[in-house]
């Protein structure tokens, strides 16, 4: 049984480690093109949401703590606080979607949503418009296949929830608890380096 | 040592072929030798489809003209049989089959670590293959399987985003064949399997599925985003506003590059073993070798510029890059220097196997080298996108890769199906594989140093000759192929029986029956002998 | 298994991390040139450590666990790294221009 353990954090851990090469690639691309366009990158600060990027830091963090504290009951075979802190573990994920769709939505009424055919009007810095496309291009898309990754964080939280109720989990077995932690304090990671990247571009933010 | 069984007193032992049939017990299956078994299949099926489509290419190569299609079909055949011969023939080829089949064995172990990921793993190739499939059947794709853009993002009218759908769902199998691979031979292996005693095809399959790991995640990213970029008509590539196609090559080829060791590190691992056994003796410098299955995965990664220097890349950056590409060389070496000594005083039978274990060291051999003339930036900026890059990498990958793969199936058919293949008729296959894969492809060195380009419907006449040479050697080749097909699947009703061990050689995969039963072990093996324990033996065996 | 650690520490570690990504959001209105960024991705990988060694439990994990974690950071590393072998020497050739 330990060595089934074992083998399952080693093999989470594997492919954590893919995670990390995926998302790395969207990294490496998006450094490449804030050393060409520093000014452009930087212009678009403006109509970014710092504090809601602050505030989804900190609600991502608390459902690291959850989660954290949830695997810790699982090891100590506590039922009903394992159930309790994975429904809230799923409710700080939903309350990150919940604001970034508000913040996306924000983005539209802005017109920087370069994507479906254009809805863009950067007038207010023009000779940055084609550039901070590409910004806006990399927030959309990192942002985006980081909240796919909460989505299928948030399914996963349901499935160990539903075995938890199942009673499948004990002191000495809850193998898959603690690699669906480590999968969601993954996610988690990816949004830490997100938030200064993406938000905190240019110099003296306004406070909203 | 048995050759025909006709003793009607044995009976046939429960094996994973006849432990249960029907399609269920196949499509649900968890038993690493049946999906090695569903990939074989697979895979065969992918690689006449890609087969087909190099058949089209030389066909409208005999002539100069391009009279059999227009340059946009033609674009479309050389993309379509890149990608599947890349992407789904040679990636999974001997991990996903051999590898499934015999790493468990070898380390002594009931199955991999995860055997439903395992399976998991196998419909998502088949899903990929179908997205892929149906990219061919729609009408095609013509980027080339390099999908450069902007070209793959913006230009192209066909179905790119089908197609880079495909590879992105054909990569998630990569990499869970990989982490499946690397947990198996960290934590499973059989009491006194040490680290040090594993055969060396156990160490290359570990090696390529560090590559598969590290590496195809980039390649999903990158052609995520050419695809996002279709579909949204806008993309961090697009140059409209400033995106930088060149940003894409370094993307894709940080993978690609490293992909051409998962191509052929599983070979390698091959030829190890085809090599000890047909020499009766052990490897040659064992460390050496494990050790540089590590260093071509690790320096692979070091080198991808090498397929970017006339891209408009930094010449200092290309300068990097060229170095290391003359490292990466040293590894590779190592092995076939060791594979020769391995064979030198050794006791060498002609077996089909070993027929193909020549060929892989003579032409990889050949490959390799030319790799380095790729390498060298005076004699890249003449060659490149000519024809001598596909003969060279035609080289590595059929004359390596496509013989391993056909000497290991060879080796290790016995086991796998209790039945022994036609000796006669292999030894003719390897022979007609031999030819026409030189009659193929040799002329294309010198096509190529001449300045025909790849890629290109229509020649120069003057290169007609040496076209016609290669058309005519794919023929052959193609024959050569098809019959070793044929006779494999005659023997599995007619062919004699095989025992335990019919080659006499060492690995624990090779104690069990043939056949091997469900759970590969009766009692956990213990290990206490070194990997390749042949001692000087000259009776004659079946062959 | 392992030693479970306990709900002080969690909390503590949780308190730290909140702490640190309302600093990183104050330090930001000041204008410190380059250094912003740094400083961002500095508390950013301090950050990551954190939930890494506490929450992942990276601290009481075998040697090969570490390493292949190492390993994957390596890894993105050497891409990073190799991406600017070209870009940033582009413009040590005439008519190229990097940073």
């Amino acid at each position: 049984m330990a060595q089934q353990f074992d083998s399952a954090t080693l093999g989470m851990w594997v492919f954590l480690l893919t995670e990390i090469m995926f998302f790395g690639g969207m990294f490496g691309a998006y450094t490449v093109y804030r050393g060409l366009y520093p000014e452009a990158f930087a212009s678009t600060s403006q109509y970014m949401n710092p504090l809601f990027g602050a505030m989804n830091t900190a609600v991502l963090i608390v459902s690291s703590l959850t989660m954290a504290l949830g695997v810790r009951a699982a090891r100590l075979g506590e039922q009903k606080a394992l159930q309790l802190f994975l429904i809230f573990t799923m409710i700080f994920g939903l309350a990150f979607l919940v604001i970034k769709a508000f913040e996306y939505h924000e983005h539209w009424v802005d017109m920087k949503v370069p994507l479906f055919g254009g809805h863009w009007d950067y007038s207010e810095a023009p000779q940055f418009a084609r550039q901070a496309q590409i910004l806006f291009c990399f927030y959309f898309f990192m942002t985006g296949f980081h909240a796919l990754h909460m989505v299928v964080g948030v399914g996963i939280m349901t499935t160990i929830f539903f075995m938890a109720r199942r009673g499948m989990f004990s002191k000495d077995y809850f193998t898959p608890v603690e690699v669906s932690g480590l999968y969601w304090h993954f996610v988690d990671i990816v949004w830490i380096f997100l938030f200064p990247l993406l938000y905190l571009i240019g110099n003296a933010r306004k406070l909203v | 040592m048995s050759t025909a069984l006709q003793d009607p007193r044995v009976v046939e032992t429960p094996n994973y072929l006849n432990q249960e049939y029907g399609w269920r017990s196949w499509l649900f299956t968890k038993d690493h030798k049946r999906i090695a078994v569903l990939y074989i299949i697979s895979i065969t099926v992918m690689f006449f489809i890609g087969g087909i489509f190099a058949s089209l290419i030389r066909v409208e190569l005999l002539t100069p003209q391009g009279d059999l299609v227009n340059s946009d079909t033609y674009n479309k055949f050389f993309t379509m049989h890149g990608i599947v011969m890349v992407f789904f023939f040679l990636i999974p080829s001997i991990p996903a089959t051999l590898g499934n089949f015999f790493v468990p064995m070898m380390i002594g172990a009931k199955d991999l670590a995860f055997p439903r990921i395992n399976l998991l793993s196998w419909y998502i190739y088949i899903g990929g293959a179908a997205f892929a499939l149906a990219a061919i059947v729609l009408g095609g794709v013509d980027t080339g399987w390099t999908f450069y853009t902007p070209f793959s993002s913006t230009y192209s009218n066909t179905f790119v985003i089908t197609a880079a759908v495909g590879v992105f769902i054909a990569g998630f199998s990569s990499i869970l064949t990989g982490l499946n691979f690397i947990v198996t031979v960290h934590k499973m292996r059989a009491p006194g399997m040490t680290w040090g005693r594993l055969p060396l095809f156990v160490w290359a399959n570990y090696a390529t599925s560090l590559i598969q790991v590290l590496g195809t995640p980039v390649v999903a990213i990158t052609l995520a985003l050419v695809g996002l970029e279709r579909a949204f008509h806008i993309g961090i590539f697009d140059p409209a506003i400033g995106g930088d196609p060149i940003l894409f090559q370094h993307m894709f080829w940080f993978y690609s590059h490293p992909a051409v060791y998962i191509m052929i590190l599983p070979g390698m691992g091959v030829i190890s073993e085809l090599v000890t056994c047909f020499s009766r003796k052990g490897i040659f410098g064992y460390s050496f070798i494990a050790g540089s299955s590590l260093g071509i995965a690790i320096i692979g990664f070091l080198v991808w510029g090498h397929h970017m220097f006339v891209t408009g890349m930094s010449m200092y950056a290309s300068l990097y890059f060229s170095l290391l590409t003359m490292l990466v060389a040293v590894p590779s070496a190592i092995k076939v220097f060791n594979w020769t000594a391995t064979m030198f005083r050794g006791s060498i039978s002609f077996d089909t196997p070993m027929l193909y274990a020549f060929g892989f060291i003579g032409l990889f051999t050949i490959g390799g080298l030319t790799g380095l003339f790729l390498g060298t930036l005076g004699v890249d900026v003449h060659v490149t996108d000519t024809y001598f890059v596909v003969a060279h990498f035609h080289y590595v990958m059929v004359g390596g890769m496509v013989l391993a793969y056909l000497g290991g199936m060879h080796y290790w058919w016995p086991k796998m199906t209790g039945r022994l293949y036609p000796e006669g008729w292999a030894k003719f296959s390897a022979l007609l594989v031999f030819a026409g894969f030189n009659l193929t492809f040799f002329p294309q060195f010198i096509l190529g140093y001449l300045g025909q380009p790849r890629r290109y419907h229509a020649y120069s006449p003057e290169f007609q000759v040496l076209n016609v040479m290669s058309t005519a050697g794919a023929s052959v080749l193609g024959l050569g192929y098809i019959i070793p097909l044929i006779y494999f699947l005659w023997s599995m009703k007619y062919g004699p029986k095989a025992g335990n061990n019919p080659w006499r050689a060492t690995g624990l995969e090779w104690q069990t029956s043939s056949p091997p039963p469900t759970y590969n072990f009766e009692t956990t093996p213990i290990v206490t002998e070194e990997a390749y324990a042949y001692h000087d033996q000259k009776e004659t065996h079946v062959g | 298994m392992h030693s479970v650690p306990s709900v002080r520490t969690y909390v503590t570690i949780w308190a730290i991390l909140t702490f640190m990504t309302f600093a990183t959001y104050y330090i930001a209105q000041i204008d410190l040139g380059q250094w912003n960024i740094v400083i961002a991705l500095l508390i950013a990988f301090f950050k990551m450590s954190l939930v890494i060694f506490f929450f992942m439990n990276l601290k009481a994990e075998s040697p090969l666990t570490k390493l292949f974690a190492a390993g994957g950071f390596f890894w993105m590393i050497l891409l990073l790294g190799q991406f600017f072998v070209d870009y940033i020497s582009r413009d040590w050739m005439p008519g190229g221009k990097m940073w």
